[in-house]
């Protein structure tokens, strides 16, 4: 007859535990899964998605405190308006040059310029901070086209990203948003208390051939999203025949949203 | 070794009874914050670290500082330590107890920590430090207990424990580097963007860790048989004046740094925390108390016949404490975010059950701490007796 001991079977409980635990880590240097998944037919496809933004169709063609493309973003994915600075989620929103482009006003700068506003968003960096420190993956640089996205159903608050995040672009849930959602859109989740969300270059809206909500608002056709890596498309073209700027570049982050100014 | 804690006088009872009281407080607060989310403290979309996150940062320090002790006692043989090891290596056990609460209490989706563990992602520094911390605790429970275990019976600890004593002298380093990390690899953030963080952690780690230690020895002799000794103290206090010493020094470099650049990034913050910016000065009177302290600390403890003086050197411990704990657990990590991503400056206080939390954590270590010195005090006690 075996040894059947107490101390014989709490030596095998815990290899057993211990081999389970080791699990995850296992699993994290197996090869990576590819998807499963393949586009739908008429989803558009780009390989690094970026935006232009005009400011000077913007602040000429548009209306005086023109707000389509935050209104549309927001209406679009439920983007609560909580009233208050300290709790506010924010996806894109207007801010003065000085805010925007810390460092390169002077007090020269053109009157038009300093007291206009820019529209700033995520800038879905080529080498984003926020996804290097988030300890869930909850948020990462898709590889096929290169969206920062956000998995808020796996994010656990810690708000390390908006600690990293040298543009301001992510806001946390402080409190439940759905009371603050006036007009919800069923099409798209509603977030939960305590977990951190920013704009996703409208990947929801891609998937479905269809192009960001905020570019589609905008009548003053100053907002343009393209594919990077396609010398033909609109972006591309307008990069090569004006001068541009970005946020922090000096920083490193590359990011993917141009301004012309 | 364990049923010592439910033996001991009413003093002590006592004490642990008013820290539970304060660790219920807390603990009711935390249900407050738990069903209405974030929004009850202070933090805010511009801050969104707050207290929390800045008293974890001051606690690993504290837990790191064990390694004071441990080091001259096991490395140089310096057998006036030896007695005091355990207390050294308890106070780890609890400051990093409070260390993985503070992170808990701070997350939006608490209920989802786990995730870390389920999802481990080796480019985060936040996985990393869930590694070192939690290794830290376990090493430090495993040694002081096994240590403790072999004194109460006279005999050698046993040879396998040996080498996680070794191994918990780098370790400490490692806890405190990479809680550095957390913030040092963050670009855009001026105040924390700085090569020299992880030694101006140690170092204020390594003063205001010992300096806490002194005060306890002291509180034991008056209140339990246990005396750590007068040389055990002083050497302690030697450690306490070389680390705050050069403590002031490297936060005196920040300054140079920044303001013989002249780069506006790297002012900012300083400018902040000193003088405020654009008319917000919240945090400045905690910042020149913590000043005034750690010169005033500093000016005693250079002076031997004061650092020789028990009630000059209580003083200097306490004011090293403190000024440490505002320096790390108020103003680094607030300060860091300001002024914001896109230059505006927005200011943080925090909310009264965000306090509560707060306290009702420290409260909760100091039990744990409590019942660890307890156990340690009684068989110290029964073996001298």
């Amino acid at each position: 007859m075996e040894d059947r001991s107490r101390r014989s079977f709490l030596k095998i409980g815990g290899a057993c535990a211990l081999g389970l635990s080791a699990l995850p880590a296992i699993k994290v240097s197996a090869a990576d899964v590819q998807s499963v998944f393949s586009p739908a037919p008429n989803a558009l496809t780009g390989k690094k998605w970026a935006m232009v933004i005009d400011m000077k169709k913007c602040w000429e063609k548009g209306k005086e405190g023109c707000k389509d493309c935050s209104q549309a973003c927001n209406h679009v994915h439920n983007v609560p308006d909580i009233g208050n600075p300290k709790d506010e989620i924010k996806w894109i929103w207007p801010e003065h040059f000085a805010n925007a482009f810390p460092g390169q006003e002077s007090e020269y700068t053109p009157e038009e310029i300093a007291s206009k506003e820019f529209i700033i968003l995520c800038n879905h960096c080529t080498n984003p901070p926020c996804t290097r420190v988030c300890p869930t993956q909850a948020t990462w640089k898709r590889k096929e086209d290169g969206v920062v996205m956000m998995d808020p159903h796996r994010c656990i608050g810690c708000r390390y990203c908006m600690a990293a995040c040298p543009f301001g672009s992510r806001s946390f849930n402080f409190r439940d948003p759905k009371p603050f959602v006036k007009d919800p859109n069923p099409k798209y989740p509603a977030r939960m208390r305590g977990v951190v969300e920013k704009c996703t270059f409208c990947e929801e809206r891609l998937a479905k051939g269809q192009i960001p909500a905020c570019v589609e608002a905008c009548k003053a056709k100053a907002l343009v999203f393209g594919d990077l890596d396609d010398p033909k498309s609109e972006v591309r073209k307008l990069l090569h025949s004006n001068y541009t700027i970005r946020r922090k570049p000096e920083l490193g982050t590359e990011p993917n949203v141009y301004y012309i100014i | 070794m364990l049923e010592r804690v439910f033996t001991g006088s009413e003093k002590y009872y006592k004490l642990l009874m008013s820290l539970l009281a304060v660790v219920a407080v807390g603990f009711g607060c935390y249900l407050y914050q738990l069903t209405h989310g974030l929004t009850v403290t202070g933090m805010s979309r511009d801050v969104s670290w707050g207290l929390y996150i800045a008293q974890f940062t001051f606690l690993v320090g504290v837990a790191a500082s064990a390694v004071m002790v441990v080091l001259p006692y096991y490395l140089h043989h310096y057998k006036t330590f030896g007695r005091i090891t355990i207390l050294g290596e308890f106070l780890a056990v609890s400051a990093v107890t409070m260390c993985l609460l503070f992170i808990i209490v701070d997350l939006g989706q608490p209920q989802r920590a786990l995730n870390v563990l389920l999802h481990p992602t080796p480019n985060s520094v936040l996985f990393w430090d869930m590694i070192v911390l939690n290794g830290y605790l376990f090493i430090n429970i495993i040694v002081g207990w096994n240590v403790l275990a072999a004194e109460r019976k006279g005999v050698m600890v046993q040879s396998w424990v040996k080498p996680l004593i070794y191994l918990s002298i780098p370790w400490a380093v490692s806890i405190h580097t990479v809680t550095a990390f957390l913030y040092a690899g963050l670009p855009g953030r001026h105040s924390w963007l700085t090569a020299i963080l992880a030694a101006r952690f140690l170092a204020s780690a390594f003063a205001a860790g010992p300096s806490l230690l002194i005060l306890l020895c002291l509180f034991l002799r008056k209140h339990t048989k246990f005396d750590a000794g007068k040389e055990a103290i002083q050497k302690l206090a030697t450690i306490v004046t070389y680390a705050m010493l050069i403590s002031i020094f490297f936060v005196l470099l920040e300054v140079f740094t920044a303001f013989y650049s002249n780069i506006p990034g790297h002012m900012h913050g300083l400018k902040y925390i000193f003088f405020g910016l654009e008319g917000h000065a919240r945090l400045t009177p905690w910042m020149w108390a913590a000043t005034v302290m750690a010169f005033g600390a500093a000016f005693i403890l250079l002076n031997p016949g004061m650092r020789e003086n028990e009630m000059t050197l209580k003083i200097a411990c306490t004011c090293v404490f403190l000024s440490l704990w505002i320096e790390k657990g108020i103003i680094f990590v607030i300060s860091g975010f300001v002024p914001t991503p896109t230059e505006h400056v927005v200011e943080y206080y925090p909310s009264i059950p965000e306090l509560c939390i707060v306290v009702g954590v420290w409260a909760l270590g100091f039990f744990i701490l409590s019942l660890l010195y307890k156990i340690a005090i009684s068989i110290k006690e029964e073996l001298a007796a």
